[in-house]
């Protein structure tokens, strides 16, 4: 019975979504796909089936290194922020400010030409182990990328960790939790909790970030679009690719995201 | 300089078409027709999905060939369309999909009786949106307008990447000539650091004066 009357109501709802003039404007959607699909220039795609393939993974991988390790900068920074003494909040507020006032392209380019270009001046540098990743472009893209997801995410947490209910922190204290254990057990889950939701646009935010990497030369799914642009001189298709894979991208980053979120439970504090 | 004067003319322009569309694209949503309704919402899911530098080439070299090819078709010369115009063109158009979003949220945080007040005195739409709309939804958006106003100064740099000459570019030549590269990329930090906080301190203050007579956050909670 529970079944069936589910199907009932996804049907009546199905129905209640697919009205007519929606059924019109899909028609006209799929047209313009069609002939966007016929009638525009393909033959390029086998060619390029295998690198494009490269750069989705490259951004991705990006895209994840970039969160997981700007995530874990933001929290210091956040808790600095809401319950460090002055000596450490400033720093942290100065840091989010800078971060978040200056153009993220800016703040790459000043990373890879500008600070890259002062590496080779001193030899002990040229002699050490960390030569030959400085001399790659993409330690530089991960670092700018992390440094501004942190930024933005650090003032996140702070409101996150001040929002934490005071009577919680207490009652832990009142167990005799120790300060670490309180940050560990009740206010980092509860602070990251109430970030989630923010953090889920974040990430978005993040991703459709990860295209700056291709100005310094790191190959990522937007840099190959350029090179198809490059070779086969056809302006709007490799581009109208592009933007389809990173709408795809992203519905498959928030579907999975929001999955993420509706296994927390809504009620805290 | 005249890189960062490029910079603000494009950053304002920008958000000014992107709140014109912002308003229409919000009265659009919430009064409009099924099929208006669809397509805003088609509109604006895309453009905020796309990263804004797939967006600015696709529009850049599109929008302008574009144009060229319909002027041309319909038998007007070519017109060569300057890199100002159509960078305002393309960011106000990125704009408009976040500030429409922003806008309707704000329309539909004013009390539902002051527009239902407006409408039994028999004031007509466009008066009711420039007399009662626009100015009560003014202290709820100013937040998220201040943001995108912000994006807006941020989003200009990515300008730089389709070859207009604006602070991030005219920052890189310089640098490339002189080899001087740390400091010219510092310097154009600090200038971008100078727009945001002066615009945080302005915004700061219209959003003191749009909420005047209103209960503090504060106290509101």
């Amino acid at each position: 019975m529970a079944g069936e009357a589910a199907i009932i109501n996804t049907a009546a709802r199905a129905s209640l979504w697919l009205q007519p003039h929606r059924i019109v404007l899909i028609l006209i959607a799929l047209g313009l796909v069609l002939s966007a699909a016929f009638f525009m220039r393909w033959d390029w795609l086998p060619q390029y089936w295998e690198m494009g393939l490269m750069g989705i993974w490259r951004a991705l991988w990006i895209l994840a290194v970039t969160c997981a390790l700007g995530f874990l900068i933001a929290v210091p920074v956040g808790l600095a922020q809401a319950a460090g003494s002055i000596w450490v909040a400033a720093p942290a507020k100065v840091f989010c400010t800078i971060i978040r006032g200056t153009p993220l392209l800016l703040q790459l380019w000043l990373l890879y030409y500008g600070l890259g270009s002062l590496f080779p001046q001193y030899p002990w540098i040229r002699d050490s182990w960390m030569w030959p990743y400085l001399r790659q472009a993409w330690p530089y893209g991960v670092l700018a990328l992390t440094l501004s997801f942190a930024g933005y995410e650090g003032e996140v947490m702070r409101g996150a960790f001040a929002g934490v209910p005071k009577g919680q922190l207490e009652a832990a204290r009142a167990f005799g939790m120790s300060r670490w254990k309180i940050l560990r057990r009740i206010w980092l889950p509860q602070a990251f909790y109430r970030a989630l939701p923010t953090l889920t646009g974040e990430t978005v935010l993040q991703l459709k970030s990860t295209p700056l990497v291709a100005t310094i030369s790191v190959i990522d799914i937007f840099a190959v679009a350029g090179k198809v642009r490059q070779d086969t001189y056809l302006t709007y298709e490799p581009l109208l690719l592009l933007a389809l894979i990173y709408m795809a991208i992203t519905g498959i980053l928030v579907l999975a995201l929001s999955r993420i979120e509706a296994r927390i439970p809504v009620k805290v504090g | 300089m005249l890189g960062l004067l490029h910079s603000l003319e494009i950053a304002v322009g920008a958000t000014i078409v992107g709140l014109l569309i912002g308003i229409c694209g919000a009265y659009g949503k919430l009064y409009g027709g099924p099929v208006v309704r669809d397509l805003l919402a088609v509109y604006t899911t895309v453009v905020r999905a796309v990263p804004e530098l797939v967006l600015i080439l696709l529009l850049y070299y599109a929008g302008t060939d574009l144009i060229n090819q319909v002027l041309t078709a319909i038998g007007y010369q070519r017109v060569d369309i300057s890199g100002l115009v159509a960078g305002i063109a393309v960011l106000g158009f990125c704009q408009g999909a976040y500030s429409t979003e922003v806008m309707r949220g704000a329309i539909l945080a004013i009390p539902q009786g002051q527009i239902e007040a407006a409408r039994a005195f028999g004031m007509s739409p466009g008066l009711l949106l420039r007399r009662i709309t626009l100015p009560a939804m003014l202290p709820f958006a100013i937040p998220g307008l201040a943001n995108l106003w912000l994006i807006a100064t941020k989003d200009t740099a990515l300008l730089a990447v389709v070859g207009f000459f604006e602070l991030t570019l005219a920052t890189r030549q310089a640098a490339g000539v002189t080899k001087a590269y740390l400091i010219f990329y510092l310097a154009a930090g600090v200038l971008y650091l100078a727009v945001t906080l002066f615009s945080n301190f302005l915004l700061g203050r219209a959003e003191k004066w749009a909420r005047r007579g209103m209960p503090s956050v504060k106290e509101a909670r």
